[in-house]
C-alpha cells in the first residue's frame, strides 16, 4: 500500500483512502513508542530539514522526534525572520539546503501557499507543518487519530471546533480531514472569529458553548491567541471564557459523554479551565504522544516512495 | 521621410471618422487623406494596413515607471518602450517614485528623461507632501511643471480634510483627483475576502474597503464641486456606487484595468504572486459588474496600473510579495479579447475607453486624424492571435499573469512625435 499524494501540503484533496493509511500505520508506530528501545531503521540514510520560519516548539520537537525514531538524519534550520527581511530570499534560502542533497522538507511558515511554492522549487518530498491561516495537516492527523483510538471511528461523529477559526490552520485541516473521514463538522466561536463563508464546506455554525457541546460527540478546542484577539474580535478574555470556554460546569450541564481535545500550548482559564485541562474527558497528552507516531506514519510514507 | 498607409481604416469616434482611405504622413505630419497619386507613392515607405484600425494613439492614465527609485524594475525609457509595443503613444505615470513626484524638480527630471520617445509621458503629483496624507503637495508648481492630475496612488488620500483641500484648491486648474480607494483601517490582506480567500488561509482586504472610500470621495466631490476620478475600480457596489453618483451629476469618472474584467480570485488557488496585486482580483459577480461598467459608460476608461516588480521581489512569499503586474503589453490583446470579440464593446467604443476619454479626463487634446496635423496614431490588427511571452516584453520587468496567454488583437505599429514604431524599432521621420 502507498499514498496517492506525493507532498503534504493539507488535508484539502487528500482522498480518504490515504487518510486511512496514515491512520493504521500510525497505529504501528504508535506501538513502537511503547517499545523499551523506541527506534526503528525505516529512514536510515534519508535526509529530513526542518525548515522552521515561525516560532513552534511542540511541533518542530514533534517532528524532530519522529524523525530520530526513524533513523533519519535531520537538520533544523529555525528563523523568525521573513527571508524578506535577512536579504537572502527564500527560494535561494531552500535552493542552498536543498544543493545539500535531502530528501525531505518539514516546513512552518507564516506565509499561507509557502508548501506549495516549494513543491516548484524543490525536488524533495514537502510537509506542511503549518502555513499561514491556511492548513496544519499532521494536527488534523493526529487529532482524527486520537479521536479514534478513544471512540473508534470517525464516520458519523459529530466533532465541533471551538475557537478562532478565522486565524487557524487546525481548523481548516480538521473540517476538511474529518469531512473526507464522514464525520459532522461545526464551528462555534463569535462571528468575528468565523472567515467569511465558512459554510461553504458544509460545517454546521454554533455560537452557544452550551448547544455546542451538548450536540456534539467531541469538540476540539483551539487556543485563544492573548495579544491578538483581546480587544479586537472579542471583547476581553474574560467574557470569551465566560461565553465559550469549556469548563466542567458547562459540560457536566450540557454532555458528560464528551471527548475534549486540544492543540495547544493551552491557556488555562482562556479557552478552556483546568479542571477541564486535567480532567476525565480530554486527551490532551495522548495527542501530544499520538502526534509523534502521526508524524513517523507521514514521513515513512512519504519518504519510503520511489 | 514619407509614410504611405495603404487601405487602412480610419476610426476616430471623436472626429466621426470611419473610413477606409489612404493616408501620407510626411515627416510625422498627416499631408494627405486619399487621392495619393503615384509620385507620393514612390517616394513613400508603403504599408498596405488593409483590414487594419488606425486610431488616435492609446493613452494610459494609470502606469508606474518606478523611476527616479527603481531603475531596477523600469526605467521611463524602458517603460516608454514597452508603451509603444502595447500600442501607447500616450501614459500617465503614477508618483509614488523614490522621491515621490512632489516637486517641481521631479516633475522635470522625469519630462527631460521622456523628452525624445516617440511615447508622451504625463506625471501625476502627489496630492500630498510624500503621499503621507499630512500637507498638501506644491499643487500650482507641480501643475506649472507639467503635472496633469493628482494622486496619492498606493493608498488613498489619508483624511476627508485634507482630500476635501486638495479638491478645493484643484478646482483653479480644472484637474482631478486620481483615487486608489481603499481604507486603510480594512486594508493590509493578501487577497479579496470571500470563500477563496477562506479556502486558501490567506489574509483578505473585504470589498467594503474599496467601497467606503468610493463613498466618501463622492460626497467629498459632491461637497467641493470637485473632479475625483476612481482608479483600477474593482467592485460591484463601487460601479454602483459611480453609477448613482453620475447620476446626480457629480464629476467622478473611472478606470477599470484589464486584470479585474478577465480574471477572478479563483486563480489564487496557485498560490502564483503574479495574481497578487492590489485591489485584489475579486468574484465572477464582480467581473460582469465590470463588463456591464464598461458597456452602459459608468466606467470612461481602461488604464492598465502598470506595476513592474524584480523577479526576486515577486518571488517571495506569497503575504510577503509586493502587489500589482505589468499591463502596457497585454492590455489592447486582452481589451480586445475579453470586450470586443465576446461582444461587449464595439471597435469604436474601445477606442474610446483607451484613447479618447482618458485624455479627457486628463484635459489632454485627442489626437485628430486630418490633414496638417501631427500624427499621433496607433495602428492595429483585430484579429491577428498571439500569444503572450514575458521574454519578449520591452518592460524590464516580467510580472505577469497573462504569460502564454492566447490573445486577440494586437496593435502593429504606433506613430508619434515624428517616430514610427515597428516590430521593436524606433524610425525617426524627419
Amino acid at each position: 500500500m502507498s499514498l496517492n499524494i506525493k507532498h503534504l501540503l493539507g488535508l484539502k484533496d487528500v482522498p480518504k483512502n490515504d487518510i486511512q493509511l496514515i491512520l493504521d500505520t500510525a497505529t504501528t508506530f504508535r506501538e513502537v513508542l511503547e517499545r523499551p528501545i523506541k527506534k526503528v531503521p525505516t529512514l536510515k540514510g534519508t535526509t529530513i530539514v526542518n525548515l522552521f520560519y515561525e516560532n513552534s516548539t511542540r511541533t518542530r520537537l514533534s517532528f524532530e522526534l519522529a524523525e530520530k525514531r526513524l533513523s533519519a538524519d535531520t537538520l533544523n534550520f529555525t528563523t523568525s525572520n521573513s527571508s524578506t527581511k535577512k536579504g537572502e530570499t527564500f527560494k535561494d534560502t531552500v535552493r542552498n539546503i536543498e544543493a545539500m542533497k535531502i530528501d525531505m522538507i518539514v516546513v512552518r511558515h507564516q506565509s499561507a501557499g509557502v508548501p506549495h511554492y516549494l513543491t516548484k522549487i524543490s525536488n524533495a518530498s514537502i510537509i506542511n507543518a503549518g502555513d499561514g491561516r491556511h492548513e496544519h495537516p499532521t494536527q488534523a492527523l493526529l487529532d482524527m487519530y486520537s479521536i479514534r483510538e478513544k471512540i473508534g471511528k470517525l464516520n458519523n461523529l459529530n466533532v465541533c471546533i471551538v475557537g478562532d477559526i478565522s486565524h487557524s490552520r487546525v481548523a481548516l485541516s480538521n473540517i476538511f480531514g474529518l469531512i473526507t473521514m464522514g464525520a459532522k463538522v461545526s464551528v462555534c466561536a463569535p462571528p468575528t472569529m468565523l472567515p467569511k463563508n465558512i459554510e461553504q464546506f458544509g460545517v454546521k455554525i454554533f455560537h452557544d458553548i452550551n448547544k455546542a457541546v451538548a450536540e456534539n460527540d467531541v469538540v476540539n478546542v483551539l487556543r485563544i491567541q492573548l495579544e491578538r484577539d483581546a480587544g479586537n474580535t472579542i471583547p476581553s478574555l474574560r467574557e470569551y471564557h465566560n461565553y465559550f470556554g469549556i469548563t466542567g460546569d458547562v459540560i457536566e450541564r450540557n454532555n458528560k459523554d464528551i471527548l475534549i481535545l486540544h492543540p495547544g500550548p493551552i491557556n488555562r482559564g482562556v479557552e478552556i479551565s483546568s479542571e477541564v485541562a486535567d480532567g476525565p474527558y480530554q486527551i490532551i497528552l495522548d495527542q501530544v504522544t499520538n502526534g509523534v507516531a502521526i508524524r513517523m506514519a507521514v514521513l515513512y510514507l512519504l519518504g519510503t516512495m520511489n | 521621410m514619407k509614410l504611405l498607409l495603404k487601405n487602412v481604416h480610419l476610426l476616430n469616434p471623436e472626429q466621426n471618422l470611419d473610413e477606409t482611405n489612404d493616408l501620407l504622413i510626411d515627416e510625422g505630419i498627416i499631408t494627405k487623406i486619399g487621392n495619393v497619386s503615384k509620385e507620393e507613392m514612390n517616394s513613400s515607405e508603403v504599408y498596405d494596413y488593409s483590414g487594419k484600425y488606425c486610431v488616435p494613439g492609446l493613452f494610459d492614465m494609470h502606469v508606474h515607471l518606478r523611476e527616479p527609485g527603481r531603475e531596477d524594475t523600469e526605467t521611463v525609457q524602458t517603460g516608454s518602450n514597452s508603451a509603444a509595443e502595447g500600442g501607447f503613444t500616450g501614459v500617465a505615470c503614477m508618483p509614488n517614485t523614490t522621491p515621490t513626484i512632489d516637486s517641481a524638480e521631479v516633475v522635470n527630471s522625469i519630462k527631460k528623461k521622456a523628452e525624445n520617445h516617440l511615447v508622451d509621458v504625463y506625471p501625476i503629483g502627489a496630492v500630498t507632501k510624500d503621499r503621507k496624507g499630512e500637507f498638501l503637495a506644491p499643487i500650482a508648481e507641480l501643475v506649472d511643471a507639467g503635472a496633469v492630475a493628482f494622486s496619492d496612488d498606493g493608498v488613498a488620500v489619508k483624511t476627508a480634510s485634507i482630500l476635501r483641500s486638495a479638491l478645493e484648491y484643484l478646482k483653479m486648474y480644472d484637474l482631478p483627483i486620481i483615487e486608489h480607494c481603499e481604507d486603510e483601517t480594512l486594508a493590509g490582506g493578501a487577497m479579496n475576502e470571500g470563500s477563496v480567500s477562506t479556502l486558501l488561509g490567506l489574509p483578505s482586504i473585504p470589498t467594503i474597503a474599496e467601497d467606503l472610500t468610493v463613498m466618501r470621495d463622492i460626497s467629498v466631490a459632491e461637497y467641493v464641486d470637485g473632479k475625483v476620478h476612481i482608479a483600477h475600480i474593482s467592485s460591484k457596489k463601487a460601479v454602483q456606487l459611480v453609477i448613482e453618483a453620475k447620476a446626480k451629476g457629480i464629476k467622478i469618472t473611472a478606470e477599470v484595468t484589464p486584470h479585474h474584467f478577465t480574471l477572478t480570485d479563483e486563480a489564487l488557488t496557485s498560490y502564483d504572486t503574479n495574481y497578487k496585486m492590489n485591489p485584489p482580483l475579486r468574484t465572477e459577480e464582480d467581473v460582469n459588474a465590470m463588463i456591464e461598467g464598461l458597456k452602459d459608460g459608468t466606467i470612461d476608461c481602461i488604464a492598465s496600473d502598470h506595476a513592474p516588480h524584480s523577479i526576486e521581489e515577486k518571488e517571495a512569499e506569497f503575504i510577503f510579495a509586493p502587489n500589482g503586474i505589468l499591463g502596457l503589453e497585454t492590455q489592447l490583446g486582452l481589451s480586445i479579447s475579453e470586450l470586443v470579440h465576446k461582444n461587449h464593446l464595439s471597435f469604436s467604443q474601445l477606442i474610446e475607453k483607451l484613447s479618447i476619454n482618458p485624455r479627457k479626463i486628463l484635459n489632454l487634446p485627442v489626437p485628430q486624424i486630418k490633414v496638417g496635423e501631427k500624427a499621433n496614431l496607433t495602428i492595429i490588427d483585430s484579429d491577428e492571435v498571439w500569444t503572450v511571452d514575458i521574454k519578449k516584453f520591452k518592460s524590464k520587468s516580467k510580472n505577469s499573469p497573462f504569460d502564454k496567454r492566447l490573445l486577440t488583437g494586437k496593435s502593429v505599429a504606433v506613430i508619434n512625435n515624428y517616430q514610427f514604431y515597428k516590430e521593436g524599432k524606433f524610425q525617426n521621420l524627419k
